[in-house]
């Protein structure tokens, strides 16, 4: 049951991503040259409507948070190379394999560069954990723990940010 | 707006609505289905497809890797997840007549040259590297970028910060300012 839901979930999500435009190269390393603001615009307006029906849904104690621990250094670090390794390839893993759906071969060695990267991860693991991870690890926290406040007027300030930054890329076409 | 699934593209903000709909639907499903929230992600498959492929040579050695362990090799609700982002991206694609074939993307061309295999290669790499750091980082832009960023949670939001930083920097390195080649 569970692997037929995350096809279906998964289904529904290719669907948006390629009606979206989101899996090409050119969008993302167009968002990357500051270009064309495509996949922000999905990304935020998905994580603004996402935000309100997760927290309404949380206070009504329908659902469980299942948030990421904050590892200082392994998130600077690997976010970084992360990004260095977007910006070669083009894709994420997620769109990787939507992109080579539309027809984008080349995203297939990106997405075989990727399996080598988590073998290679899981190699390295066993060191990074000794190391790397152990830098500034926080634990599971969120903003509403860390200020101290509500999660409300955290969305209500994401989502002025959000429709700010959409008005403003209206604007200058991008 | 034209939302017939025969269209060629949606307002990515439509889109993006409806997708940020589908991860909170997600989560209240599996909660009541299969009493677990699964939040939507993409990076671990890769971890438990490279462990799948790496058990065809040597089981044992995958067995004791302490990461694979962790994550445990198993077809879960996640891998059928990504398997249904390329069956999603196929329907829509096919539907609204925007599947095309490319080997080499322009902006890559426009620096690098027509060159499949140069491209070949570069998207490899790239993909080492970004699966590498996005495992360090403990998430991708799907686990991290959109579930992590609903839940408010610090690591999404700095993981996100820091995967556009490090984007922008070398895609600025690498491309220029996307060339000629650049239309919308």
């Amino acid at each position: 049951m569970e692997q037929v839901i995350g096809l279906i979930t998964g289904i529904l999500f290719g669907f948006l991503l390629q009606k979206g435009e989101v899996l090409r190269f050119e969008k993302q390393v167009g968002f990357m040259l500051l270009k064309d603001m495509t996949i922000i615009k999905f990304m935020l307006t998905a994580v603004i409507v996402g935000m309100v029906g997760i927290y309404a849904c949380y206070s009504l104690g329908w659902i469980a948070l299942s948030v990421k621990a904050t590892h200082l250094g392994a998130i600077i670090i690997g976010g970084l190379l992360f990004g260095l390794g977007w910006a070669i390839a083009g894709y994420c893993p997620g769109t990787s394999v939507g992109a080579l759906a539309e027809g984008r071969v080349h995203a297939f060695w990106a997405i075989l560069g990727m399996l080598v990267g988590a073998g290679l991860y899981a190699e390295a693991f066993p060191f990074l954990q000794k190391t790397v991870l152990t830098w500034g690890a926080y634990g599971k926290i969120t903003l509403p723990q860390v200020l101290g406040l509500s999660p409300w007027p955290i969305a209500v300030v994401f989502t002025l940010i959000g429709v700010a930054s959409f008005i403003w890329f209206e604007k200058k076409g991008l | 707006m034209n939302l017939s699934l025969f269209a060629s593209r949606w307002s990515p903000y439509v889109a993006g609505a409806m997708v940020g709909i589908l991860a909170v639907l997600s989560v209240v499903v599996t909660t009541v289905v299969i009493d677990k929230p699964k939040y939507l992600g993409a990076s671990t498959t890769f971890v438990r497809v490279a462990g799948y492929a790496e058990k065809v040579i040597a089981a044992d050695y995958v067995a004791e890797n302490t990461y694979f362990a962790k994550k445990k090799v198993k077809v879960d609700w996640q891998m059928l997840f990504v398997v249904g982002i390329f069956v999603g991206a196929l329907i829509s694609a096919r539907l609204g007549k925007t599947h095309k074939f490319e080997s080499v993307p322009p902006i890559w061309e426009q620096r690098f040259g027509s060159s499949s295999v140069v491209r070949a290669i570069g998207a490899f790499i790239g993909g080492v590297i970004l699966l590498f750091g996005a495992r360090l980082a403990g998430g991708c832009p799907s686990g991290h970028g959109l579930s992590g960023n609903m839940q408010l949670s610090v690591s999404g939001l700095l993981a996100l910060v820091f995967f556009l930083v490090g984007g922008i920097v070398t895609a600025r390195f690498l491309y220029g300012s996307g060339g000629q080649s650049w239309n919308k």
